[in-house]
């Protein structure tokens, strides 16, 4: 949550709500909707950091709302991690620790765990192809990110069908 | 459009084994499945390469003959068949789709699409209208005059499974029917296959891609020849207002 803020904050200033609202546009229903507690807990803690700063803007018959800009400080932090590569996905999958811990401690059959999480991948595809049928073809970040949800499941499926080959 | 829903299942196979006999070995590629599938069930077939999806569809079929077992195809015992008695069994009710099209290449989409519901015993002018109504529903109604080799592989896919329901098939068989598909393609063939099951077509598919797969009602896996597990899938418990955003957060 952090850099996602910083860059919104790059492109202008804004406060808690606004940094919100700014994240469910863009991203659209296929992200989860951010908490306005969290945001503000995040706000306070980039700025104990030094990477953003608040101003007091006064309010007729309201209190004051804090607007947030980004110091030099958080641009540079913003750039340096647009720099760097990104790390890919880790194979460190919970359902692999119970497949190959489970028959140790006879509680589980590794076929019944296989085939279980099969229907279980399978259920989830078939909400993300729903949730993509009721996103409009429009937002191409929020198609990409349900596409790509779509390619992790299909691989985490031809993992479990090497799983399933091998260890049962 | 379709017979009355009766209780006699459209396919149902026991103890079905196929052992081929290559040089000498015998190799077993089905060992002894047992499969019920209801009117207007939708069953995706899965399983890693050569754990016997394809040939099971196949003896399903009638395209390659069984060793053993028993198959019964609406109510009646399909695996005593000769080789012309499957022929007129599946013009009559089996539709195929397989993962390379396997269209007529010197004979437009229209006569593709049209000599299945003709063989079937159609009229010419029943079999043009249905025709028709399939090219429409595929958005392919202005590509009936073309050749299948000046189609894109989706429209030829679309093509192969207009022709699959041509005669309205009392089953509509697939093998990797989106194989050889790339993601848009796909998504043209899902919402036609989606859409016949709506109608109640009853659908029995090979397929590894986890998309045709999760739009089944049913799911059968296969491992060495066996049925490893044969049960539905699930609809996932939604929280209230939760969205399908926490579905990508898990997989991000």
């Amino acid at each position: 949550m952090r850099l996602p803020l910083l860059a919104l904050l790059a492109k202008e200033p804004a406060h808690g709500y606004e940094l919100k609202q700014a994240l469910e546009v863009t991203f659209g229903s296929a992200y989860p909707s951010p908490n306005i507690g969290q945001i503000y807990v995040t706000l306070g803690r980039l700025e104990k950091d030094g990477f953003v700063r608040a101003v007091d803007v006064e309010q007729s018959n309201r209190p004051n709302k804090k607007v947030y800009y980004l110091t030099a400080a958080g641009r540079e932090a913003l750039e340096a991690w647009v720099d760097e590569p990104t790390e890919g996905p880790r194979v460190r999958d919970e359902f692999f620790m119970k497949l190959v811990l489970a028959p140790l401690t006879g509680i589980a059959d590794r076929m019944a765990l296989v085939n279980r999480q099969r229907r279980h991948y399978l259920s989830l595809m078939r909400d993300l192809g729903e949730l993509a049928e009721r996103t409009d073809p429009g937002n191409r970040v929020a198609r990409l990110l349900i596409e790509g949800a779509m390619l992790h499941l299909q691989a985490d499926l031809d993992w479990l069908e090497r799983c399933q080959e091998d260890l049962t | 459009m379709w017979p009355a829903v009766t209780s006699t299942p459209v396919i149902r196979a026991t103890g079905l084994v196929k052992i081929y006999q290559t040089g000498g070995l015998p190799v077993p590629a089905v060992r002894g499945v047992d499969l019920v599938v209801e009117p207007g069930e939708f069953v995706a077939i899965m399983g890693p390469s050569g754990s016997g999806k394809s040939t099971f569809v196949h003896m399903l079929g009638g395209l390659e003959t069984r060793t053993s077992g028993e198959i019964w195809l609406d109510g009646k015992r399909a695996d005593t068949l000769s080789e012309s008695g499957w022929a007129v069994l599946r013009r009559q009710k089996v539709g195929f789709v397989f993962q390379f099209f396997n269209l007529v290449t010197n004979m437009t989409v229209a006569d593709n699409v049209e000599l299945p519901a003709l063989l079937g015993g159609a009229s010419p002018k029943h079999a043009r209208e249905r025709r028709e109504y399939l090219l429409a529903e595929l958005g392919l109604e202005e590509r009936a005059g073309a050749a299948p080799g000046q189609l894109s592989g989706g429209e030829q896919q679309r093509v192969a499974l207009a022709r699959a329901l041509a005669n309205q098939p009392r089953l509509l068989l697939a093998d990797e029917p989106t194989g050889n598909l790339d993601s848009r393609n796909t998504r043209d063939v899902l919402k036609l296959l989606g859409k016949v099951h709506r109608q109640g077509q009853t659908i029995v598919l090979v397929t590894h891609d986890a998309r045709v797969a999760s739009m089944a009602d049913r799911v059968v896996s296969l491992l060495d020849g066996q049925i490893v597990d044969d049960a539905p899938i699930a609809r996932l418990q939604r929280r209230p207002g939760g969205t399908a955003g926490d579905i990508v957060e898990l997989h991000g």
